[in-house]
């Protein structure tokens, strides 16, 4: 008996953070945008989710690419394939690893900041005393915080698949001695800019969505103790990474499937 | 930090973006304008091009001396002319080379083989813009099969 109550009250607990979320969500972008007063503050947050993430980006897109070439050579050599090597490495980087590794390495660097930063706000009442002073804290914090993401995100896993594919480059063609004509050539005919690119661009942007959106609640959901703020920060990373991981499988059916 | 100076990281920021996105446009999905270096023009006429492709690299003896310009359709006879843009260092092939179409490996890509050919005195180099008289095409497997089948009887 006791065991249905706990059910049934952690199943009305989540309903309803669900539905604060969605009027955070709502409230935040949909309700009133002020757009010209609220560009100053996004740039701020720009700078601080998009840039400041560059250089892990920056770094790890050029590791995978490596890494992705090294051992699809690996395997194409033993066919006398090698020269799809070019194709391999951009189709997975572009359709794939470029917006999923992209958004969980952003959850982790920048979702889990901006969930504490948040959660610290509303621990030092900074967002009761926004209230007090008539300036509304979702227009004011969350809004730019969410654009920011929505906007930094896409651009981050731009950098990350060409980056990738340079690296790619650097094993394959002046390493492993793939050559560099086909490797361009044939990545050239297999890719297709709107199937692929922009395929990759749409993805980043759902996923840029669904893990600003997840840290901004997280953040400003938390429990207003050091204890709360260091839960949702994990909570931020460990959701929006399960929440990229299962939107990826269902968008990549929509796009590649059949 | 000031203002300033943060969106100048954030346009910076912005820019490497698009620079990114034109490069995946351009260089990843597109053919873009590439290739170094001078170059000249060699033509080739073929019965069957197989699966050559523009940017297929030319090889003699192995080593790459260029790229496949363009690949059209002779309007006349219906053949395909293969433009080969050769680099410039070597030059000087005599009239008597020959080209084909050759396969590296099993399943690999296709790509131009040059057989220089002899000079001796009366034979002219090739010029800028020559055909190459001797040819031979791209092997398709399928008609090989075909044969095969047709010459057991």
């Amino acid at each position: 008996m006791e065991w249905f109550a706990t059910l049934g009250a952690k199943t009305l607990g989540k309903l309803s953070g669900l539905g604060r979320a969605s009027y955070l969500l709502f409230s935040a972008l949909v309700a009133k945008p002020q757009p010209l007063k609220m560009f100053p503050l996004t740039i701020k947050q720009l700078y601080v989710v998009g840039v400041q993430s560059l250089l892990i980006i920056l770094v790890s897109g050029a590791f995978i690419g490596m890494v992705l070439a090294l051992q699809a050579y690996t395997v194409l050599v033993d066919y006398g394939a090698e020269e799809s090597l070019g194709p391999m490495v951009a189709l997975s980087l572009l359709r794939e690893l470029g917006p999923v590794v992209t958004a969980l390495l952003f959850a982790g660097r920048a979702g889990s900041a901006l969930t504490a930063e948040i959660g610290l706000m509303k621990a030092t009442e900074q967002l009761s005393s926004l209230e007090m002073m008539a300036v509304d804290p979702m227009r004011r914090v969350i809004a730019p915080r969410m654009w920011a993401g929505v906007i930094s995100m896409p651009l981050l896993a731009l950098i990350f698949s060409a980056v990738g594919i340079l690296g790619g480059q650097v094993v394959g063609v002046d390493w492993l001695g793939v050559d560099g004509g086909s490797y361009w050539s044939v990545m050239q005919s297999a890719v297709d800019f709107n199937k692929d690119v922009l395929n990759g661009v749409i993805k980043s942007v759902v996923f840029a969505f669904v893990v600003t959106w997840i840290a901004v609640f997280k953040g400003y959901d938390c429990i207003p103790t050091s204890e709360g703020i260091s839960q949702a920060t994990t909570q931020t990373v460990v959701y929006s990474s399960l929440a990229v991981l299962g939107v990826d499988f269902v968008l990549t059916a929509l796009m590649f499937g059949s | 930090m000031n203002s300033r100076k943060i969106e100048i990281m954030v346009g910076l920021f912005v820019a490497l973006a698009i620079a990114a996105l034109l490069m995946l446009a351009l260089k990843v999905a597109n053919a873009g304008i590439s290739g170094n270096g001078e170059t000249y023009e060699l033509k080739a006429k073929f019965d069957n091009i197989g699966g050559l492709k523009v940017r297929s690299p030319i090889k003699v003896g192995g080593v790459v001396i260029g790229r496949v310009g363009r690949i059209s359709l002779d309007s006349e006879d219906y053949t395909p002319v293969v433009t080969l843009e050769i680099s410039a260092e070597y030059k000087d092939f005599p009239e008597t080379t020959s080209v084909s179409i050759l396969t590296s490996g099993l399943l690999g890509e296709q790509y131009v083989g040059l057989q220089p050919g002899f000079s001796i005195d009366g034979i002219e180099p090739l010029r800028p813009g020559d055909f190459i008289a001797d040819t031979k095409s791209a092997l398709v497997l399928e008609d090989l099969i075909g044969q095969f089948l047709f010459n057991r009887d």
